[in-house]
């Protein structure tokens, strides 16, 4: 057998973005010991990223505010295909847990009264989203460490997971390449949380970090896990646009939301003819679609985007609730944006489908396999709400450690070993891909499945596009598996980008199938096929594993209890 | 296209005893920066060049290198501005894992040794703080732990001492000055974390990319506080007198 380093814990966290640290600090807290693993360095996960806010109906700004409200708005702007006790679950629960950060030692922007100050977001009805500048993820990562490091959680960053290990139908580990030393890693675990985030770096011009390939979605699929909603992708409608190193990089929602216009070339603010009422400020995909739809007339600018403009409202101002758009116009792209106006564009920012849970514990469609955040499905149906998916990652990343510590107490006894012929198979796997000569580079397949996502399963889609798109995936499939890789195992960026690549081609292939499926428009999907949304697809697409083949499954949506469908009201065809 | 030599501090320590610089000629587009080059080379020349990167836009700090002997991020130094002659080396205050890439983890253990926030207010009742009193800790809350402070630190660079670093005196004043917060973090500073080594010449605050003012706001507050505790002149001998006197 190969050698190789054996770690035991009840728990074991995939993931060290907010909902893995959140789920880790309850489990550890309800006396399941506790270990996190992540593919980055500890603290440096996605969720830093996250700028505008998290979605809470605190009511600190407007009172009238309420969990009622807040989960009309999210089932509505999911266009009724989100799971409704998902939605009720995230506004009954946020506030909760935004207070509880608060006592965890994170500090919000605060109103006059010396409350939590709140801003507006596009299509929440009330000012809801709690701040910090627009640098909230930072305070939330930074906040959630010092907890999970005073908990003395332990934490093994730096760890790529090549598999989650099932044994007798049961999640019962995992097995990853520590990256700094090479060295091979078995988890043995009574339960194990994905909370790896999303996947949109398939996409060539993402919002997104280097590490958000979909390794978990990939991962839970390959040991059996069922997925949803996978055509659902986000695109935000303002990501930088120039210079090219910084394409996609985000322009927070927050320059809309603190009052930011959009403008076209010919100096129109051209949301007043796709949305008179809301204007910037309705979901993301109605944007994103006007924008696109602009540049597609040829109204756009030079460097192929539109105009945002918060200038008007002054330096001062700009500086205080802005901060890191400040700079990071300053910085990147020499353009001053208390006097300037910012070019963007649509980025792909968000997946809305993922791993199936069940929103009371989290739980995934394999035993001991529990899930939380971007990895998963069904809070956010066709398109995502600004805020909800911090709110998404606090509430859900909590359930999940209650539901995994639970089930692992019911496990009597230690965590046990994995056998030596799953660990010998896994490295036999990987050894495979070593070789010395033949130059190979997985980031040219890499880029090429990135291209060929944007480029056919974009804003718009259409039969022959995704046709398209899914022979290209197959061919890159066909290719990757002749790739090989010189070196070894530390810190082996050919390894690990061979690694990512094939969970980006797993990933990608469901998207595609999801979105050829799917004939209707709804949310962020939209076929210029099929233009218009269809009532036969209220339903939700199921991606199972069919012995290592992706097989389709069209669910119904679950009715919504009466009580709660008195508050959103039906949905309109 | 326009070409940089682009030279990158290459070594396996597993397999090299002394590393060496390898020089590459990477094509440059407007406003392109130096990750953007470092990365050209990994896809398309070497694949198996380590190098740590993630969010790409300055605010995860991963990248943390030194260009030209300068320590600062990759991803927000812009080749226009350093001219077409580029050496990029890893952070020389960290151990060496390969390459661009060193193993900055020794410093959760600090992270874990200092004490933790702890509020005044142990009830589940929101807060009440003013704004004004948020501002002074939000400063130091901008840290994104790139580490480009502890490797510019002549301190934790070229001696070994129990000194914690600039990172986390930043931390300690983050929660020191957190208005909610009921602990005095420079005693532990004094005692256990070496802050007396620090002999203010202000290199991290000068390159630091959140442009925290390190030095002056965070470092020498905490200084001035464990004095007044422990080294005021007046307290001293009180102290002594005291003694004499039991």
């Amino acid at each position: 057998m190969v050698s190789c380093i054996r770690v035991s814990s009840d728990v074991l966290v995939l993931g060290a973005g907010g909902g893995g640290l959140r789920a880790a600090i309850e489990s550890q807290s309800l006396g399941a010991k506790t270990i996190v693993v992540s593919k980055s360095v500890f603290g440096k996960a996605h969720t830093v990223m996250a700028e505008g806010g998290i979605a809470a109906s605190l009511g600190d700004v407007d009172p009238k505010d309420s969990w009622e409200v807040h989960f009309s708005d999210t089932v509505r702007e999911g266009v009724y295909i989100g799971d409704w006790r998902s939605a009720e679950i995230l506004s009954k629960e946020a506030p909760e847990r935004v207070y509880e950060l608060e006592h965890y030692g994170a500090l919000f922007d605060r109103t006059p009264e010396g409350k939590i100050m709140q801003r507006a977001f596009g299509a929440h009805t009330y000012r809801r989203l709690c701040h910090v500048g627009d640098k909230t993820g930072l305070e939330i990562i930074q906040t959630l460490k010092d907890m999970v490091l005073h908990l003395d959680i332990e934490v093994m960053d730096e760890v790529f997971i090549t598999k989650i290990v099932v044994s007798g139908g049961r999640a019962v580990g995992a097995i990853g390449i520590r990256m700094r030393t090479g060295e091979v890693i078995v988890f043995s675990s009574k339960a194990v949380i994905v909370a790896t985030g999303g996947c949109g770096r398939i996409y060539k011009t993402t919002s997104n970090s280097w590490e958000s390939t979909g390794d978990g979605i990939a991962l839970a699929f390959n040991a059996g896990a069922e997925l949803k909603d996978m055509e659902m992708v986000q695109f935000h409608p303002t990501g930088m646009v120039y210079p090219p190193g910084v394409k996609g990089l985000l322009v927070t929602e927050s320059v809309r939301g603190e009052g930011g216009m959009l403008f076209n070339s010919k100096g129109e603010r051209f949301m007043r003819r796709y949305s008179p009422k809301r204007m910037e400020l309705d979901a993301r995909d109605v944007v994103a679609r006007a924008v696109y739809a602009e540049i597609m007339a040829g109204r756009g600018t030079k460097h192929g985007g539109v105009y945002l403009d918060i200038s008007y409202k002054g330096a001062a101002f700009i500086k205080k609730k802005l901060p890191g758009m400040y700079e990071q116009f300053k910085e990147f792209a020499g353009v001053d944006i208390t006097k300037e106006k910012m070019e963007v564009a649509p980025t792909v920012h968000y997946h809305m489908g993922g791993i199936s849970v069940n929103p009371e514990d989290c739980r995934t469609t394999v035993e001991g396999l529990f899930a939380a955040g971007e990895v998963t499905s069904g809070l956010h149906g066709a398109n995502r709400l600004g805020g909800n998916s911090l709110a998404d990652i606090l509430v859900f990343g909590r359930r999940a450690g209650v539901g995994a510590a639970s089930y692992s107490r019911s496990r009597e006894g230690a965590a046990s070993d994995i056998e030596a012929s799953a660990i010998d198979a896994e490295m036999g796997r990987i050894a495979a891909m070593f070789s010395d000569s033949d130059g190979s580079n997985p980031y040219q397949l890499v880029n090429e499945l990135r291209d060929n996502m944007a480029g056919n399963v974009g804003i718009i889609r259409e039969e022959k596009g995704l046709r398209a798109a899914l022979d290209s995936i197959n061919s890159i499939k066909e290719r990757a598996q002749r790739v090989r890789v010189a070196g070894n195992m530390v810190y082996n960026h050919a390894l690990f980008g061979l690694l990512e690549l094939q969970n980006m081609l797993i990933v990608s292939e469901c998207v595609v199938l999801g979105a050829l499926e799917r004939k209707e428009s709804r949310g962020a999907h939209t076929r210029s096929d099929y233009p218009s949304k269809d009532r036969s697809w209220k339903a939700n697409i199921v991606c199972m594993n069919d012995n290592g083949k992706i097989a389709l499954r069209k669910d119904e949506v679950r009715p919504m209890p009466a009580d709660l469908l008195k508050i959103v009201g039906e949905e309109v065809y | 296209m326009k070409k940089i030599s682009l030279g990158i501090y290459r070594q396996d320590p597993s397999a090299d005893r002394k590393g060496k610089i390898v020089k590459y000629h990477v094509p440059v587009e407007e406003g392109m920066v130096v990750l953007d080059a470092v990365r050209h080379v990994q896809e398309n020349t070497d694949p198996t060049l380590a190098v740590r990167w993630n969010c790409k836009a300055a605010r995860c700090g991963s990248c943390a290198a030194e260009i030209n002997g300068v320590p600062k991020l990759m991803c927000k130094t812009r080749i226009e501005d350093i001219g077409d002659d580029i050496t990029v080396e890893p952070m020389r205050s960290f151990t060496l894992v390969k390459d661009l890439v060193t193993d900055i983890s020794p410093a959760w253990a600090v992270a874990r040794s200092l004490p933790h926030f702890h509020p005044r207010q142990r009830s589940v009742h929101p807060f009440r703080i003013e704004e004004m009193d948020v501002e002074r800790s939000q400063e130091f809350r901008k840290c994104i732990e790139c580490m480009l402070c502890m490797d510019v630190c002549h301190v934790k660079r070229e001696h070994n001492t129990s000194y914690v670093g600039p990172r986390y005196i930043v931390k300690a004043a983050s929660l020191d000055m957190h208005p909610m917060d009921s602990l005095d973090r420079s005693k532990f500073l004094d005692r256990e974390g070496g802050i007396g080594y620090c002999n203010v010449t202000k290199c991290c605050q000068a390159i630091c990319p959140a442009h925290i003012r390190i030095t002056e706001n965070a470092i020498i507050p905490e200084k001035e506080r464990a004095a007044d505790l422990f080294y005021d002149p007046l307290m001293m001998l009180l102290k002594r007198l005291r003694k004499v006197k039991d």
